[in-house]
């Protein structure tokens, strides 16, 4: 018997086999290794036991990580990184974005000296700022000069180190946010400023009752991709101060990291790791939730 | 008269405020490169000179050799850090996912846009959903996944998944997408095939914003840290950025080295930002458009 094909079962096949590639890739890097994450986040696996050699406890990982005074206190510090950094970058850069566009010569170099710290490579940045907050570097010689006699040793002072850290990735996320912002502002319709500007409204009305409504959709997306990305902060903590000193930097990547590579305990990593991805999951769905009410056009 | 007095009242008004708004924030602007002048003015310090103060901003005596000792160039070096391999290491990594990228997602774009099978939006949604997925949850299995198959101490840790992104396909269905279906048609007619329209139609078209994906992927894989952090253990196989914190535990007084050395991991990624600044703002810029 001679098979034949559908129009629409060729078309069919020739559309699966483009898209083939990407579906292994997924199944393979993402589904398959996910599903495995959540078994093991049930075992009490150490990995220098050997794989298969675990066994089930259900979810007393998930119970135990509550009273693990490293987890809370990596899941605080997480909480205060993302809620600072996230406005903080949003704001600067929308601020930025408005007043270089409508006020400023030189444009395009100011745009490029915001925007060069963010695709500069995580290790030789975080590097550099090390040498910035030491006791020599420009940090400490600026706040000396403005008369405080002992500044802090910024990383190294539970005090400071988080805010260390978060002074410096406000530095290299506000040229992409602002990027994005100034593409934004170009697409504003010019006719409903001109028509304020015959009102009589001025600059500060115009940004707060047009210029913020209008880029709200912008807002709301640089919002979410920079919770998501301050969530998963981890290069900067390792290179800077692996989580120290104290608790005081420790975050949530840090931890689950430090749990399963360098303790080996590859079950509880796990299980950190789904209340990472629960986390994000709950608040990408909340803020798309939240969309609608906020988001004025 | 008064009309002229009158003109130039109001260009002046609105010039006062540009020229302090360019001063105010050209200051800001300023102290946003500040930390990267203070690493190229280390870098080309002697030892002590990094520590001195109050800060020599111009050093008093230039001393190029650190990046000779970093790249371990003319045997002055105390010890070869091997960078140059970790360059290259790099560059390869980068390279080969850059080119996998754009055509996995070339192909997958032009598909989920335009060819109409069974399930496609459907399969679109679910794949656009995995972008969810924070990496971290899928580095332990992965890392069990590579040592079953063997594939630990092998760069293939990075390029296997680094093949696909799933942001790539987005951009390129979104690209696709705006294309007239006309276009398609009429080679059709002409008995052309799906494959043939792809190659010879879609491609040539979409050749900028696969320059723009290719920015951004090459960017991702050069700054790239946690995995390469977990999956490769030996020097050999060294990416810029691991090899770069071996660097500084080695080496750890000779700072006016490490800054060498943080220098010289930037220049790539300011190449390609200088020489595809459009397309790779473009790039960046329409993955955040709303879809």
């Amino acid at each position: 018997m001679k098979w034949k094909l559908s129009k629409q079962m060729k078309t069919d096949l020739v559309g699966y086999s483009f898209i083939l590639p990407n579906i292994l890739g997924v199944l393979l890097f993402t589904l398959f290794p996910m599903l495995f994450s959540l078994i093991i986040s049930f075992t009490d696996w150490d990995y220098t036991q050997g794989f298969g050699n675990w066994n089930v406890v259900g979810v007393e990982n998930f119970i135990r990580m509550w009273s693990d005074e490293w987890f809370t206190s990596s899941l605080i510090n997480t909480l205060i990184f993302a809620v600072t950094v996230v406005p903080l970058t949003v704001f600067f850069a929308l601020v930025l974005a408005v007043i270089i566009d409508k006020y400023c010569f030189a444009k395009l170099p100011i745009r490029l000296a915001f925007f060069m710290p963010y695709i500069s490579n995580v290790v030789a940045v975080a590097i550099v700022w090390v040498m910035m907050y030491s006791p020599w570097g420009p940090v400490t010689q600026l706040v000396q000069a403005f008369g405080v006699e002992n500044p802090p040793q910024w990383l190294g002072d539970p005090k400071w180190a988080l805010a260390a850290i978060i002074l410096m990735t406000i530095w290299s996320g506000v040229g992409y946010a602002n990027m994005i912002y100034t593409s934004a502002i170009q697409g504003l319709p010019r006719d409903v400023y001109e028509a304020a500007d015959i009102d009589g409204a001025n600059e500060i009305t115009k940004f707060f009752k047009l210029t913020v409504p209008f880029l709200s959709p912008t807002t709301f997306f640089l919002i979410i991709t920079t919770f998501v990305t301050s969530f998963q902060v981890f290069a900067p903590i390792q290179i800077m101060t692996r989580g120290g000193p104290g608790t005081s930097t420790n975050v949530l990547v840090y931890y689950i990291y430090t749990s399963a590579f360098t303790f080996y305990k590859m079950g509880y990593a796990s299980s950190m790791a789904w209340i990472l991805f629960i986390i994000l999951f709950v608040i990408t769905i909340i803020q798309w939730r939240g969309q609608k009410k906020w988001v004025s056009y | 008269m008064k009309i002229m007095k009158n003109c130039r009242k109001e260009v002046i008004q609105k010039l006062i405020p540009r020229i302090l708004f360019t001063i105010l924030i050209g200051a800001a602007a300023i102290s946003m490169v500040t930390p990267f002048l203070w690493m190229l003015s280390a870098s080309m310090k002697l030892p002590l000179d990094v520590m001195k103060l109050p800060i020599e901003w111009i050093p008093d005596y230039f001393y190029p050799d650190n990046y000779k000792k970093v790249w371990n160039i003319g045997g002055i070096a105390a010890r070869d850090y091997h960078f140059a391999l970790a360059y290259y290491n790099s560059i390869k990594i980068a390279v080969i996912n850059l080119a996998g990228s754009v055509l996995t997602s070339t192909l997958a774009g032009y598909a989920f846009a335009k060819i109409k099978f069974r399930g496609s939006n459907v399969l679109f949604l679910l794949y656009l959903a995995t972008m969810m997925i924070p990496s971290q949850i899928t580095l332990i299995p992965k890392f069990v996944m590579f040592n079953k198959m063997g594939l630990t101490g092998t760069h293939l840790t990075l390029i296997l998944p680094g093949l696909i992104t799933i942001t790539g396909t987005f951009l390129m269905r979104q690209y696709f997408m705006q294309i007239p279906d006309e276009l398609r048609e009429s080679a059709r007619v002409d008995g052309a095939n799906e494959y043939m329209i792809w190659a010879r139609i879609m491609v040539p078209i979409a050749k900028p914003s696969m320059a723009s994906l290719a920015m951004v992927v090459f960017l991702w894989n050069w700054n790239s840290y946690l995995e390469p952090l977990v999956f490769l253990s030996d020097w050999r196989l060294y990416t810029i950025p691991i090899a770069l914190t071996n660097f500084i535990e080695e080496s750890v007084t000779e700072y006016n080295l490490v800054m060498a050395a943080a220098a010289s991991a930037l220049i790539p990624a300011f190449l390609v930002f200088l020489f595809g600044q459009k397309f790779l703002v473009k790039g960046l810029v329409s993955g955040a458009v709303k879809g």
